[in-house]
């Protein structure tokens, strides 16, 4: 099983920050071994945010985004003790939700 | 007429049925919300190819479209941090692609109502590029270019 992923959910002027640091590998499959074997690709496809059960951001992934992936968004509507719900899913079918309360 | 043949071209023609239902998101497996990856977007290599796999025509070149902290000169190829900040009214989508990474398109973001048209990230670039936004806005596409120089790739080694 995966890390927890760290999230901030965090209100500035009428909006809501979030940021979220993944933890992941974001294998390319195109890196080789010491012994020149391939390394099989294996990183997030799909990552989706909610808040209070409402998609706020949907992404698509391909293995050029950076090891332990970063994100970072705004949007309106969201109130403090509100929560904002990430889930990623890679190529593995392996899945991970984390959730924070905006503070 | 030869039979195979036939049979053949009604398995081929079911199998791209598949495909557009997976591709409309009627098929996928989990969430109602989440999209099926889009496979020939992320495998293709050129501008061309990736805007086909996206159902766009070539897209118009915007100054409405920003880099935000997002440095001139990346030192590690491996994580470059990448923003984009879209101004165009309507924005539905933001992508980010590299032009000399094996396939272009690193990552796309949809853009629901209520949601500021503004995301930041961090990338893998294999050397100096030119890296695009392409903004969805309205139906229609626009692109923003810049350049950034890699002093150590980020792909291999």
């Amino acid at each position: 099983m995966a890390d927890p992923m760290k999230i901030r959910a965090s209100i500035v002027g009428d909006s809501t920050e979030v940021k979220v640091l993944m933890s992941h590998e974001m294998e390319t499959g195109q890196r080789k071994d010491s012994a020149g074997k391939a390394i099989p690709a294996w990183f997030i496809q799909a990552v989706t945010v909610t808040h209070n059960g409402k998609a706020v951001l949907n992404a698509q992934w391909g293995p050029a985004v950076a090891k332990n992936p970063f994100l970072s968004f705004k949007f309106k509507g969201g109130a403090k003790g509100d929560k904002v719900q990430v889930t990623w899913t890679d190529n593995k079918g392996e899945k991970r939700t984390d959730e924070a309360v905006i503070g | 007429m030869n039979e195979t043949r036939r049979t053949v071209l009604k398995a081929g023609g079911g199998a791209s049925l598949l495909t557009l239902l997976a591709a409309a998101g009627w098929l996928v497996p989990g969430t109602a919300t989440a999209q099926a990856w889009n496979k020939s977007a992320f495998e293709a290599k050129t501008m061309d190819e990736t805007m086909k796999a996206f159902g766009g025509g070539a897209p118009a070149q915007s100054k409405d479209i920003a880099f935000v902290s997002t440095p001139d000169i990346a030192e590690n190829g491996a994580v470059v941090p990448i923003g984009v900040a879209s101004s165009i009214p309507k924005t539905e989508s933001i992508a980010i692609l590299i032009e000399k990474n094996p396939n272009m398109l690193a990552a796309s973001f949809d853009i629901p109502a209520g949601t500021e048209p503004s995301i930041s990230t961090r990338v893998k670039m294999g050397q100096s590029s030119n890296v695009y936004a392409l903004v969805k806005a309205d139906g229609k596409y626009y692109v923003a270019s810049k350049e950034i120089k890699v002093t150590l790739g980020g792909c291999g080694g």
